[in-house]
């Protein structure tokens, strides 16, 4: 699975990237992988909380949803509109199609370095 | 008894013992003993088909079928084309189930896609899902999508049908929803009044074109208001009208049900009717129920499915925002026949004559001593005044075969009339109505 | 195949309707602007129209339909003919009672009748389906508990294995649901529901025998713990076809039910609905029912219940399907009844029997109506799926089972035979799956591009759902 070295990683497969003062979210390779083709994304508004450990969105294949938890405490300060009419960006380029930007972070959730998140995937088989 | 068991007593004993069992009852070990059922329950003992005829023959036969329907109130009574029953009872769209196996389904949901789309086209909106139970679920459903975190109220016109009225408040009642009925004044909505109701926090605002009494309100207006507000702004509309009077969509509204009922369907004591919903694509992924789309198959032919199922209750289980699974697909079928049937020329020419005919019995029954009680345009039901008990003049029509308006009060009378009235026939009830006030008065 | 707006030409229609005699009616501002396309044809384009359409559909008519949890028993003919006499079907909701009392009759008796099988006092037909039957049933334990002052009980408990429906409607009456799971056997788990109840439980939802086909025979233990726990019991009436004559939720402890007449009560699906879900209760919550119920002894008429929790649907439900399942009743009666859930258990078993050789079965044990075959060691030894099985079935004339439910079981198909099949459909059903079987193990790519003999092949339901068509476009 592939794995970026610059980002750090959760065990509900969400990966994290500090950019400037705020981060991005998104989620993992594999996430994407066992949830099949993406039909559609549920993204939070501009200006909601997010809290570390609680859904902040959900994406939707043909025959299932799935939450998606946030590694971050903070305000959601930008959301890639673009995944609204293309899910299957997430599938194609799961590191670039980040789902929120979330800036005034005050609590980030411990977590996994790439290593650990690859050992974390072989330990799950 | 009858049955439609296949298997003969012997066939039965056979599989018993293929499946290593001597009795029936051995299949039902895992039932507690204290509860078993020991066959002394008060359920008659079965009887033949030809009984069965008989006995339920004899009860519609203690129900008057009334020969000259005036009565509307939320079920119309409109020609059904002969081509309607003709398809709508083929075994194979009867006896289905939901088309979940897409492949073997195609004829229902292209009949469905096809339905979407004549109702996008009637009410002028973006899309339509495949169905709800009748218009009253559908205005409440409609209700339910305009939810959102910071506005949780709804508002509903008192010009609206009561059981509609009663629906919402019901399904109101089930969220946690704050409910508001906004006042009637003179036989339309207050506006000062929704004005006044239209604060931040109202999520959607319900009303009817034509109203419980006929009347066409300024729904520009309101739509105005709402949207000033905030809100999402839902129309509940009556099919057969909407071929000549504006369209939700053209009002601006985010949402259009109606009682799809009018559209081929029959009186049937209330049910099964249809509840027909639309809305705009901003509020497609919030309508309920199933949707049918088009795509393709592996060789590029042609091909639906239902689609966006992300949405239901299947697949989002307690996060779904509506429970809508078995619809009214038979009825929605009906519908489009009857649309197909009549064409763009048939509908608009349904929906003329039931004006016309409705404003002649008006000034018809104004002339035999009833008044008009609210004197703004109506489409095929008004209210009228009565100068004697309502109740004389219905009974006295009744006894001659006639279904006359609904009694709204001691002295007031809700009156339909649609295509399938004559002429002659509303002559003729006049008449009757003339005599009585004359008598009496 | 063309779609019914590609077809006919301008100028073309049915005549339908008289000359208009007397004078328009102008509307003004109220006046539509908009173009409004509808099909111009004639009746015979129309009629062949659906005839193409009626082909490329599949009901009960045309074979087998083992739908787990959908109970695809045939539809008797007469039932149709009944709810298409006039004094039925042409009968305005609205006409004076006295004017009615045929239809009035009609509800009073299926009352008693549905009551008297399912071991309930009061029953309403506003509920237009099976998950309209469940939201009502859980307005009224809403009602109930409110009535009482308790105002925290706002948890209602559903296992696992429930329909997705349960959950749903529990949220749209305001509870929040609280999932407990199933033991290794396929029913309740006491601890877990033991830990689960308390004093913010307002009731528990349950299906019994279960989506797994199981009968739960804790069942006595079960509606205890929650009724000592001061919450109600609602029972799911899904699989009321397993247990008819032989055991009554009624007696099993239960307060609240909602039965699918379309599915037990031989009514036809027609293609997705109309059904008809009547909820029935015990007599403590009769006061709460929705709507009016049928009152009188001689003279009937309609009364609202003293503390109604208001209206579910416009007018009395779906009547005329109410009508179809009262004939129904009285045609089968006590013993008839009882006769069919004995043989949907037995042409369930029969068939769970012959396929548990090749297929694994999930929770092993007394099936009741219906079984559940979990695929997953099949996948992954062959890659074949539950999916590409089903689809396989179509090639051979049967109608898949239900797919991929209950969600506690991988690669599930979930069978339900129904009483109304012979035994010669049922073993013919067992050759074609053991056939499937056997190519899977030789030729899986061939059930990957199943079904090759429908109307069309699988579609395409990612592009369906990532940009979406809903509807035709004229321009």
């Amino acid at each position: 699975m592939n794995c970026p070295n610059d980002l750090r990683y959760t065990n509900s497969h969400e990966w994290v990237r500090q950019d400037g003062d705020s981060v991005l979210v998104g989620i993992t390779d594999f996430a994407q992988d066992a949830l099949g083709d993406l039909v559609f994304v549920n993204l939070p508004e501009v200006g909601d909380e997010v809290e570390v450990g609680e859904v902040f969105a959900d994406v939707e294949s043909v025959k299932a949803v799935s939450d998606i938890y946030s590694p971050v405490t903070g305000v959601v300060k930008e959301i890639n509109e673009e995944l609204i009419e293309n899910p299957e960006k997430i599938n194609v380029d799961p590191y670039g199609a980040w789902l929120i930007r979330v800036e005034k972070v005050t609590e980030t959730e411990d977590c996994m370095t790439p290593d650990q998140y690859r050992e974390f995937l072989e330990n799950q088989e | 008894m009858g049955s439609y068991v296949v298997s003969t007593k012997e066939e039965q004993q056979a599989m018993l013992k293929e499946v290593g069992l001597e009795s029936m009852d051995q299949l039902f070990s895992e039932i507690p003993e204290k509860v078993k059922l020991n066959k002394q329950w008060k359920l008659p003992e079965g009887i033949s088909e030809m009984e069965v005829m008989n006995i339920m023959e004899e009860l519609a036969g203690e129900n008057k079928v009334f020969s000259h329907i005036f009565r509307g109130a939320g079920a119309y009574a409109h020609y059904i084309p002969a081509i309607v029953k003709s398809v709508t009872s083929k075994e194979e769209f009867v006896t289905a189930y939901t088309p979940y196996q897409a492949e073997v389904s195609q004829g229902i949901l292209q009949s469905i896609f096809e339905y979407q789309t004549m109702i996008c086209e009637l009410t002028g909106m973006d899309v339509s899902n495949a169905s709800v139970y009748d218009g009253a679920t559908a205005a409440a459903e409609a209700a339910a999508m305009c939810l959102q975190r910071k506005k949780n109220k709804i508002l509903v016109s008192r010009t609206c049908h009561p059981d509609v009225i009663e629906v919402m408040k019901t399904y109101c009642y089930g969220n946690g929803t704050e409910f508001q009925v906004v006042p009637e004044k003179d036989g339309h909505t207050d506006l000062e009044a929704l004005k006044q109701l239209l604060t931040s926090d109202v999520a959607g605002f319900y009303v009817q074109q034509p109203n419980y009494y006929g009347i066409l309100e300024d729904y520009e207006t309101m739509g105005r208001l709402v949207h000033e507000a905030k809100g999402n702004y839902i129309m509940g509309c009556n099919p057969i009208s909407l071929a000549v009077l504006k369209t939700p969509g053209e009002y601006g509204a985010d949402i259009a049900v109606g009682e799809g009922q009018p559209l081929g369907m029959e009186l049937g004591f209330g049910g099964p009717y249809l509840g027909f919903m639309a809305a705009t694509k901003e509020m497609m992924r919030k309508l309920p129920g199933r949707i049918v789309g088009e795509t393709q198959d592996k060789e590029g032919e042609r091909a639906f499915v239902l689609t966006l199922q992300g949405r239901e209750q299947h697949i989002r289980r307690e996060k779904a925002s509506s429970n809508v699974c078995s619809n009214q697909a038979l009825c929605a079928l009906t519908a489009s026949v009857y649309m197909a049937a009549m064409g763009k020329s048939g509908m608009q020419e349904a929906a003329r004559q039931c004006a016309s005919k409705a404003h002649y019995l008006q000034k018809s029954l104004e002339e035999a001593g009833l008044t008009l009680k609210y004197s703004q345009s109506f489409f095929h039901e008004f209210l009228t005044e009565t100068p004697v008990a309502a109740a004389q003049i219905l009974d006295a029509l009744e006894e001659k075969g006639y279904l006359g308006g609904l009694p709204l009060g001691d002295r007031e009378i809700l009156w339909c009339a649609t295509e399938k009235n004559t002429k002659q026939e509303i002559d003729d009830l006049v008449e009757i109505v003339k005599e009585v006030c004359q008598t009496w008065n | 195949m063309e779609l019914i707006f590609e077809k006919g030409a301008k100028g073309r229609g049915l005549s339908i309707l008289p000359k208009n005699e007397l004078a328009p009616v102008d509307f003004g501002c109220h006046s539509r602007e908009k173009e409004l396309n509808l099909p111009q044809m004639s009746e015979n384009e129309l009629s062949r129209h659906y005839t193409q359409l009626a082909k490329r559909s599949r009901g009960v008519n045309d074979g087998f339909y083992p739908l787990g949890s959908c109970t695809m028993k045939y539809n008797p003919k007469i039932n149709e003919s009944i709810a298409g006499l006039a004094g039925f079907s042409k009968i305005h909701p609205m006409q004076s009672q006295h004017t009615t009392q045929g239809c009035l009759k009609v509800l009073k008796k299926a009352e008693e009748a549905l009551c008297e099988i399912t071991g309930m006092d009061g029953m309403t037909f506003q509920p237009a389906a099976g998950a309209h039957g469940e939201f009502t049933g859980l307005l009224l334990i809403k009602a109930y508990h409110l009535s009482r002052g308790n105002v925290g009980r706002k948890k209602i408990i559903v296992p696992d294995s429930a329909h997705g429906t349960n959950p749903a409607s529990a949220v749209m009456a305001g509870f929040e649901v609280v999932n407990i799971p199933s033991t290794k056997e396929g029913i309740v788990d006491l601890d877990a529901l033991r830990d689960a109840v308390g004093e913010d439980t307002a009731g528990l939802m349950l299906t019994n025998p279960n989506t797994v086909g199981i009968f739960d025979k804790n069942i006595l233990e079960i509606t205890d713990i929650v009724h000592e726990a001061g919450g109600l019991n609602y029972y799911d009436g899904a699989n009321l076809n397993a247990i008819m004559g032989q055991v009554r939720p009624g007696d099993m402890g239960f307060d609240v039910i909602h039965l699918n007449l379309h599915k037990t009560f031989a009514t036809p699906h027609g293609g997705g609905g109309p059904g008809s879900g009547p909820v029935g209760c015990k007599a403590f919550l009769a006061e709460f029912l929705p709507g009016c119920q049928v009152a009188g002894e001689e003279e009937l008429y309609f009364e609202k219940p003293k503390h109604s929790v208001g209206k579910v649907k416009a007018f009395y439900g779906n009547f005329l399907v109410v009508v179809k399942a009262l004939a129904y009743i009285l045609n089968l009666g006590c013993d008839g009844i009882a006769e069919a859930s004995q043989n949907a258990v037995l042409n369930a078993n029969y068939m769970a029997k012959k396929l548990m050789n090749l297929y694994d079965i999930a929770f092993e044990g007394n099936w009741m109506h219906e079984f559940v075959m979990s695929l997953e060691e099949l996948k992954k030894k062959t890659g074949v799926s539950a999916m590409d099985i089903a689809k396989g079935l179509l090639d051979y004339g049967i109608h898949p089972p239900t797919m991929y439910f209950p969600l506690i079981v991988h690669e599930a198909l979930m069978v339900e035979p129904t009483e109304t099949e012979s035994r010669e459909t049922l073993d013919r059903a067992i050759e074609v799956f053991e056939k499937l079987y056997d190519q899977a193990q030789k030729e899986p790519e061939k059930l990957h591009n199943a079904p090759v003999s429908t109307p069309v092949g699988r579609p395409d339901e990612v592009k369906a759902a990532r940009h979406p068509i809903l509807r035709y476009s004229f321009e």
